[in-house]
């Protein structure tokens, strides 16, 4: 248990420094809620409703959290293949999933720039107070925000082991969260069928937990929600990953499929 | 006539090798599915805001869709030749540089409008926009002088390829500088005085600003000047992404940075 615990420890730290330092991954966390807090900025002044530019700026920067573990995370397996090391990773005593898993989580933990990002962004170019209500909450629900989504990571990137052009289909999952997990639209604009959807969704409750401690409303049955979909996607995601990785050794596929 | 094969067999080679589409099922993946999941968004998003109709996000969203493959695309053609080790082989061929870069950009200009063309079929029939038959034409005319305009920028992108290596993000920074401040999901009247100037030099401003008109009942010959426009400032950029192509070809081989960059 130790040594799990301090390998995917290390894993973690040595990921989260080598992704920090990767321009393409960079750009998408401090990026895309830039955009994105313009776009809503522009949007949401100009129009008839007017919106807290507060929830627009942690939307934008959930949407590069998002962004990033939908293409890279779900990728992950396909660059340890093409760095042809997948085979060694898989073969070793290490179990898989504790090497696999540190990568997705410390992939997400890159997001921490996007909500700083976000947030000093509408406060320096805009001049929007960053006003939170309840800051202990706020602060609480960050970590298990991103743990969530990390997990969902591990999910997808489990679930595309066997795909070559694994972060093509993660892509085709960053506009449809985007979407309906409330970033930057309110689920009741969208379609009734969507909502069960986004509620199986952690982005959906973490977004509502940061929210909500924004605006001074509880968000601890969110983060609670938070918690609980990171254990369900770990359990699935392992039992993928577990599923996927037999097929592809009795195949002899791993480093081809 | 070796110019004209250099453009010809040299830009389809190009196109299905060097963006890895020897898979068709990629090509929905990367650029049909996204282009219409992109414009859902936008759509609920100006709902949310209040801002325009649904049938302005649509026809932006759908043009700003042949901006993703003919930007990508092009920088491509310099990425992926250094990925698999071949620029300096490209480089070194006396064969016409404008053949080789226009043949690599006329399937882009097709590429981008076919897809530009999906994304509003699907936009106007999942939300209910009346597109007449007499408006056809003229969106087409729309969409092929975008998807032109685009891969003019997509020159450019390509031709700083060869001074940066981070492609993939400078194709993003113009592709949400165009999603930003073309006109394409914000009316162009609720940006800054400055920034609608700027958006006038953009691909994709007039050509979204003609398709609407047309949409909603302008005939080509009232739009003729918008069209005009963006053919205007895609040839621009064309002509400048072709001139810093030789220029930074020049730079590179005396520098020998060329795979370094």
């Amino acid at each position: 248990m130790t040594r799990l615990l301090r390998t995917m420890t290390l894993g973690w730290k040595l990921h989260f420094k080598q992704e920090s330092r990767n321009p393409f991954f960079l750009w998408i966390v401090v990026c895309t809620p830039v955009i994105y807090a313009t776009m809503a900025y522009f949007l949401f002044q100009g129009g008839q409703k007017q919106a807290t530019l507060v929830a627009a700026a942690v939307g934008s920067a959930m949407m590069g959290i998002w962004s990033l573990t939908t293409t890279a995370a779900a990728a992950a397996l396909q660059r340890q293949r093409r760095l042809g090391i997948l085979e060694l990773l898989v073969a070793s005593p290490t179990p898989f999933w504790a090497t696999f898993l540190p990568i997705t989580l410390a992939i997400a933990t890159i997001g921490i720039y996007s909500l700083g990002t976000g947030l000093l962004y509408v406060r320096l170019l805009f001049g929007v107070p960053v006003s939170v209500d309840d800051w202990l909450a706020f602060v609480v629900a960050v970590p298990p925000t991103i743990l969530s989504i990390g997990m969902l990571g591990f999910l997808m990137g489990s679930a595309f082991v066997r795909f070559r052009a694994a972060w093509m289909v993660g892509n085709l999952f960053e506009f449809p969260v985007w979407t309906i997990c409330g970033f930057l639209i309110p689920l009741a604009l969208l379609p009734g069928w969507v909502a069960p959807i986004a509620w199986v969704l952690a982005p959906t409750w973490g977004m509502n937990a940061l929210r909500n401690a924004a605006l001074g409303t509880s968000a601890w049955p969110d983060i609670a929600m938070c918690t609980l979909l990171s254990i369900v996607y770990a359990v699935l995601g392992g039992l993928l990953l577990k599923a996927f990785l037999r097929m592809a050794r009795e195949r002899a596929t791993l480093g081809l499929t | 006539m070796k110019a004209l094969r250099v453009f010809a067999i040299g830009g389809w080679l190009s196109y299905r090798a060097l963006f890895s589409w020897l898979q068709p099922s990629l090509f929905v993946m990367v650029l049909l599915v996204p282009s219409v999941t992109q414009m859902i968004f936008f759509v609920f998003l100006g709902r949310a805001a209040d801002v325009e109709n649904d049938t302005f996000f649509i026809v932006g969203n759908a043009l700003v869709a042949a901006a993703v493959p003919c930007l990508f695309a092009m920088s491509q053609t310099i990425a992926e030749e250094r990925f698999t080790l071949t620029l300096p082989a490209l480089v070194v061929s006396p064969a016409n540089r404008v053949a080789l870069f226009l043949g690599r950009a006329f399937p882009s200009v097709a590429n981008g409008a076919i897809v530009a063309a999906f994304a509003l079929v699907v936009g106007v029939t999942v939300f209910g926009i009346k597109l007449g038959a007499a408006a056809i034409p003229g969106v087409v005319l729309s969409i092929v002088i975008v998807a032109f305009s685009c891969t003019g920028i997509g020159l450019l992108n390509a031709s700083l390829g060869l001074r940066w290596r981070e492609t993939a993000v400078l194709s993003n920074f113009i592709l949400y500088f165009l999603l930003l401040f073309a006109g394409v999901n914000v009316p162009l009247d609720l940006l800054p005085g400055w920034l609608q100037t700027v958006s006038q030099g953009l691909p994709i401003t007039h050509g979204a600003e003609a398709a609407r008109q047309i949409v909603a009942g302008s005939s080509i010959v009232d739009v003729a000047g918008l069209l005009a426009a963006e053919a205007l400032v895609g040839t621009v950029y064309a002509v400048v992404g072709l001139v810093l192509l030789r220029r930074f070809e020049v730079i590179a081989r005396r520098n020998a940075t060329l795979e370094v960059a």
